[in-house]
């Protein structure tokens, strides 16, 4: 059953040095309960999208140039792109029933609140519950992402807490309205190993508990790997490949994909020499006209340089934008 | 038994950092960033150095080029370039060496950093930052300088016009490349690589690494290549060695140290790393809590708040840094008693 089903999104920054079309037509669905792994490189978009969902594109000099993003609850369909941003409704929705966690915990924390606050805000926005209550409320939450002594925890400043309490806290402020959907944006990227390991099994321990989807936005393949159930691959603002994580790692399709699994190295394989890909992403005010990946493909053709291919079933559930499948 | 080949020699390396406090900046503590460490590396080699944030890895390649000085320790390296007479080499130990002896064996170590963004001076051209050590050294001027700097550039897969750009014009890998060929231009025996593919984007850090394999060939370098990412160190060093607040947990080759760790927190390092095969079910070890503050370490073992083999004696008396024999080296009680989980290779 979907949750989300983005469909044709379309998100454009209009710079005094031109159009940047960060997201350029994308589609995908993330289904209920499930966690869906967006994967690709800086500049890709990946991050523009779960900012689209929000409504946090900042307008100007962003722009929701088209598509639609349709929100699935009580039966009802529900198109996030038609409410405006600051408005009553997508209020209601945003923080409480789609939550978003940021790759550095101390930059999305306000240094000068206790985390307590800063927990208890949405709590009380929400919930409508009083100060006494979202306070117990937060001390509950925050035992539940595994922070030792929470009842002095709830007082103490972001500063007070290490890297991987601070996002822990940060999933706790996601988690409690119980969202039906959290959006993930590289929350472990600033973490050392051991605790992201923490952090990525607390997270699908909550995801079981909670009945929530996560959109799981990273460039690290071994994380998507052990997280995901699907995944899409963009690159330039577009999906090039999208299906269930097996299919992905073992019988990856586009010539991104392969390019990225044969270039890092693992723990799992002797790699004698590592297959980079070739050259640089293109500037976003330099976009190829045709396929986007053209220009470092090892496989391409005359079309791909004139025309952009479309996404393509290739097998059951599992689609791929490029002219070798066409 | 001593290896053969050594051409670093660190021995009982320490760097305190004081914390000082008050209206007097009175030292009231010392943070242990490096805490007694022994390696060597050999010729040719490429020491992996992993650990996570704080443990001291950063520090111990800035040591060793005496980038800050350490507190207290010995760094002996083995010149071939300023042996004399029938001498193989000249031993000079870098933490006493004075200006101009140290300034000989900046000719002979040099460092690549980690944020391409920073470390190249925004003001200047890439020829000038590549050929800066060429005329602080003296060594080339004129014609002979800006030859020297193509084929340096060349050598690290940019091109001669490159020579008259500014670093903001230039990609994260490219300017990490330029950062390579500044590295090389004074034809160095050692390169500190202090995490130099960790701020690039994945498909990009493989083409720096096989550009540093590559280059370690063509002029025999040895690489010191501090890492936090244990997928991209199995893949470059021979040997690895892995540290935690300050002190080396273990030290050994890279095929015995993924086959046969003997310290728990490599196993437990090794077992949290993410891999890129949704197939791959190894137990995850979840270690406890976060490292410890260096100002403060915990009585005994180091590791044992968070290790799961703990037994009394770790809480009281300090593991001794030891060779198990074949130049296995490990800081654990129960090194040779403890059946500790490899990493599966598929």
């Amino acid at each position: 059953m979907p949750l989300i089903e983005v469909r044709g999104l379309k998100t454009y920054f209009y710079t005094e040095d031109g159009i940047v079309r960060a997201v350029d037509g994308v589609d995908y669905v993330i289904e209920h309960e499930k966690t869906l792994g967006v994967v690709g490189e800086s500049g890709c978009g990946k991050s523009v999208t779960a900012l689209s969902i929000m409504g946090l594109v900042q307008i100007p000099p962003g722009k929701i140039e088209d598509g639609e993003i349709l929100f699935h609850r009580d039966g009802k369909v529900m198109d996030l792109t038609k409410l405006n941003p600051k408005g009553r409704e997508m209020r209601a929705i945003r923080g409480n029933e789609i939550a978003m966690i940021f790759q550095e915990p101390m930059t999305s924390l306000n240094p000068v609140y206790t985390i307590g606050n800063q927990i208890m805000e949405a709590i009380i926005l929400h919930q409508k519950l009083n100060k006494k209550n979202a306070k117990n409320k937060a001390i509950e939450m925050l035992r539940a992402v595994g922070i030792p002594l929470p009842e002095q925890r709830v007082d103490e400043y972001p500063h007070q807490l290490s890297g991987g309490m601070r996002q822990r806290a940060m999933i706790a402020m996601a988690m409690s309205c119980n969202p039906s959907l959290l959006i993930a944006d590289e929350p472990t990227t600033a973490l050392d190993v051991t605790i992201q390991a923490q952090v990525l099994e607390l997270m699908n321990a909550l995801r079981a508990e909670f009945n929530a989807s996560i959109q799981f936005i990273t460039h690290d393949l071994g994380v998507i790997a052990g997280m995901a159930d699907d995944v899409v691959v963009m690159y330039l603002g577009r999906i090039v490949e999208a299906s269930n994580v097996r299919e992905i790692f073992h019988n990856g399709k586009h010539p991104y994909t392969q390019g990225l699994m044969n270039s890092i190295p693992s723990l799992a394989a002797e790699k004698e020499r590592l297959e980079p890909i070739k050259g640089v992403v293109p500037d976003p005010f330099e976009v190829p006209a045709g396929c986007g990946f053209e220009p470092r493909c090892p496989h391409a053709m005359e079309i791909c340089k004139t025309k952009m291919p479309d996404l393509k079933e290739v097998a059951p559930g599992h689609t791929t934008a490029c002219w070798l499948y066409e | 038994m001593p290896a053969d080949n050594i051409l670093l020699d660190v021995k009982g390396l320490q760097k305190y950092f004081p914390v000082r406090k008050g209206v007097f900046r009175r030292t009231v503590a010392h943070v242990k960033a490096v805490d007694g460490l022994d390696m060597f590396i050999r010729e040719g080699e490429t020491l992996g150095l992993v650990g996570e944030s704080g443990c001291g890895k950063t520090t111990t390649g800035r040591s060793i080029l005496r980038l800050i000085e350490p507190t207290a320790g010995d760094i002996l390296f083995r010149s071939k370039k300023m042996a004399e007479g029938g001498e193989t080499y000249k031993e000079v130990n870098v933490v006493t060496a004075h200006r101009k002896m140290m300034k000989a064996l900046r000719r002979e170590m040099q460092i690549i950093f980690q944020d391409p963004y920073s470390s190249l001076n925004p003001r200047m051209t890439v020829g000038s930052i590549v050929g800066e050590p060429l005329l602080v050294h003296g060594l080339a001027k004129g014609a002979e300088r800006e030859d020297r700097v193509k084929a340096l550039l060349a050598a690290v897969g940019l091109k001669p016009d490159h020579m008259k750009r500014y670093p903001h014009e230039f990609s994260g890998g490219q300017r990490q490349r330029i950062g390579v060929a500044r590295a090389l231009a004074l034809d160095p025996q050692l390169i500190v690589c202090d995490e130099p593919v960790s701020a690039l984007d994945v498909s990009i850090q493989a083409q720096v690494i096989n550009l540093l394999e590559d280059l370690q060939g063509e002029f025999g370098l040895t690489y010191l290549f501090i890492a936090h990412d244990l997928s991209v160190v199995k893949h470059i060093a021979d040997r690895v060695a892995v540290m935690y607040l300050g002190k080396i947990a273990e030290l050994c080759t890279t095929e015995e140290l993924f086959t046969a760790p003997k310290h728990p927190y490599t196993e437990a390092l090794m077992s949290a790393v993410p891999v890129p095969d949704p197939d791959w079910n190894v137990e995850r070890i979840l270690l406890e809590g976060d490292v410890p503050s260096p100002v403060a370490p915990p009585p005994g073992c180091y590791f044992h708040p968070r290790c799961r083999y703990a037994k009394d004696i770790c809480k009281t008396e300090a593991p001794v840094y030891r060779d198990l024999g074949d130049l296995h080296f490990v800081t654990c009680h129960f090194a040779e008693s403890l059946n500790l989980q490899p990493v599966r290779s598929g």
